[in-house]
């Protein structure tokens, strides 16, 4: 049996936009990816628990909220709190060019998708940046 | 892996996941792993949720969970979904309702696909309870993909099943799917807060009084709530004392049942690995089948001789 890539789907905080992170799950799974949603509200430590207890290969935060510049980098001391720095971070949502920008130098986010976005893009983009050996 | 094995049994969650990970992907160092920690497993009381989709299997076990932290007990948790037939991706969603214990160290919860198996369980699902149990768990919970007719393997895992069914329409006792009696080590009706189910319980007491027991333990009908808590201490206990009845009658029968079924998997799995690694392809497939073709010998003993040639195969022979 190959290597699957497993992604964790996560809406951290009180943003309440789900349809994406909904939409975006779907897609990969329909892409042959093993995803794990965990649902709305998750904390910073609940998201790097899951994506540890999971062992995905990908952590994806999905973010409408406005609170991109805390959460990334959050998320990032979390994993590497925990020894799991290796897990990618990857998110999409309403984040403006410029946090897209500052999150991606900073190495908060290795990448971020923006609405419009589409599927295809991204699971291009998933696909050729997952180590898969 | 030497380094992840040692950290398992010290009891590193990082180590476990990543063992876990390498077992389903069936890596080559699959069966040293296990051959490693066998010798540290056997401990942990594992039990088997199974049920209509949406019964409440996943917020039963969130709640269970509880129950048996409130003991100081060390919980894993193994959550399957299927896997889709088209993509071989998978919606893992289990963990939605199960996240009253997600920042418990003392709770390990792993969700995994059918990755292409039929039974409810994927194929990993016997070593990743193994990977648990040594990993230090108590007792293991294995949630099933919903029970169907093909989906009677827990009982080949588990200590003790729980069927979960609940009020809806879609679980009248009629439609009940054959075999469920004689997986089901206990029921649960839940989603009592909801409806009125002495009915329900009724009616499963009487397919009870109705089906030949081959076994001395009754299976009680429960009634719980995942929403109000009601029933689940109750759950708890009778899962003890089904423990306690299956060491009381010498578990080496079932036991010894049990591991026939996983040799017999483990060797099916091994004759299909040498057939598909090309343990035959010397030249002397093409040989037996021109025979056929030409109808010198027929196709049942060219398997017969093809067989044969199979399991004398070593490797490197
Ligand atoms: C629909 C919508 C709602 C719906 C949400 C329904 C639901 N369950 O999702 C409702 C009406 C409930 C709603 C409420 C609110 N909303 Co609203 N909402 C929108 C709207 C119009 C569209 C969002 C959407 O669903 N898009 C469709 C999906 C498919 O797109 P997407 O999520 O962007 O996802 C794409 C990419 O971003 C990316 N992506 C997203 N997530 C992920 C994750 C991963 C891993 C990856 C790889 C990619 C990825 O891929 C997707 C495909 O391209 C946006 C405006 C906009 N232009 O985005 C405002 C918007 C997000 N909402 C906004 C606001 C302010 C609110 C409210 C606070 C309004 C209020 N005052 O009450 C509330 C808050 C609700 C809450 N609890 O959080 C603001 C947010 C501003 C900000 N970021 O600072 C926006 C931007 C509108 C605006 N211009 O002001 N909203
Ligand atoms: N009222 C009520 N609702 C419940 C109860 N248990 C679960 N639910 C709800 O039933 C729905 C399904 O619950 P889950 O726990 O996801 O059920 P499941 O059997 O794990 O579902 P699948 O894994 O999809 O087969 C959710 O909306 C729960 O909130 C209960 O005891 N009472
Ligand atoms: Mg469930």
């Amino acid at each position: 049996m190959a290597k699957k890539i497993r992604v964790l789907v996560a809406k951290p905080g009180l943003d309440g936009h789900d349809r994406g992170a909904r939409v975006i799950a779907r897609g990969l799974r329909d892409a042959g990816m093993e995803v794990v949603y965990t649902g709305l509200h998750q904390t910073p430590e609940q998201i790097v628990e899951a994506a540890i207890q999971e062992d995905v290969d990908v952590v994806g935060l999905s973010v409408l909220s406005g609170a991109q510049m805390t959460i990334f980098p959050r998320i990032c001391e979390l994993l590497k709190e925990n020894g799991a720095e290796d897990i990618m971070v990857i998110g999409g949502g309403t984040v403006p060019a410029d946090d897209v920008k500052e999150l991606k130098n900073g190495g908060w986010a290795k990448e971020i998708f923006t609405p419009g976005t589409t599927l295809e893009t991204i699971v291009e983009w998933i696909n050729s940046n997952v180590n898969t050996d | 892996m030497a380094d992840h094995v040692d950290r398992l049994l010290e009891g590193d969650r990082r180590s476990a996941a990543k063992l876990i990970t390498l077992i389903e992907n069936e890596l080559p160092e699959k069966e040293e792993i296990i051959r490693r920690i066998y010798p540290h497993t056997g401990k942990a009381h594992v039990i088997g949720v199974t049920g209509s989709p949406g019964a409440g299997k996943s917020s039963l076990i969130d709640r269970l969970v509880g129950t048996l932290r409130s003991e100081d007990l060390r919980v894993g948790v193994i959550a399957v979904d299927p896997s889709s037939p088209f993509s071989g991706g998978a919606l893992l969603g289990d963990r939605i309702r199960m996240q009253e214990h997600a920042l418990d160290r003392k709770v390990f919860i792993r969700s995994m696909g059918t990755r292409g198996t039929l039974g409810g369980l994927s194929r990993a699902t016997k070593d990743v309870v193994k990977i648990l149990d040594a990993y230090g768990s108590d007792v293991i919970l294995i949630e099933t993909v919903g029970v169907g007719q093909t989906e009677l393997d827990i009982m080949h895992y588990a200590d003790s099943t729980v069927v979960v069914l609940s009020p809806g329409a879609g679980d009248r006792i009629q439609a009940m799917k054959a075999g469920i009696m004689e997986i089901a080590d206990l029921f649960v009706i839940n989603k009592c807060d909801t409806a009125d189910v002495t009915r329900i319980k009724n009616d499963i007491e009487n397919m009870i009084d109705l089906s030949p027991l081959a076994k001395n333990w009754r299976p009680p009908v429960l009634k719980t709530s995942a929403f109000t808590g009601d029933g689940i201490g109750g759950l708890w206990d009778k899962l003890k004392e089904h423990k306690n009845y299956k060491n009381s009658c010498g578990s080496s029968a079932t036991d010894s049942h049990k591991l026939k079924s996983e040799l017999l998997e483990i060797m099916n799995g091994k004759v299909m690995a040498r057939l598909n690694t090309g343990a035959l392809s010397n030249g002397k497939m093409d040989e037996i089948i021109d025979s056929v073709l030409e109808r010198r010998i027929d196709p049942y003993t060219a398997a017969d001789t093809l067989l044969e040639k199979l399991i004398c195969f070593r490797e490197g022979a």
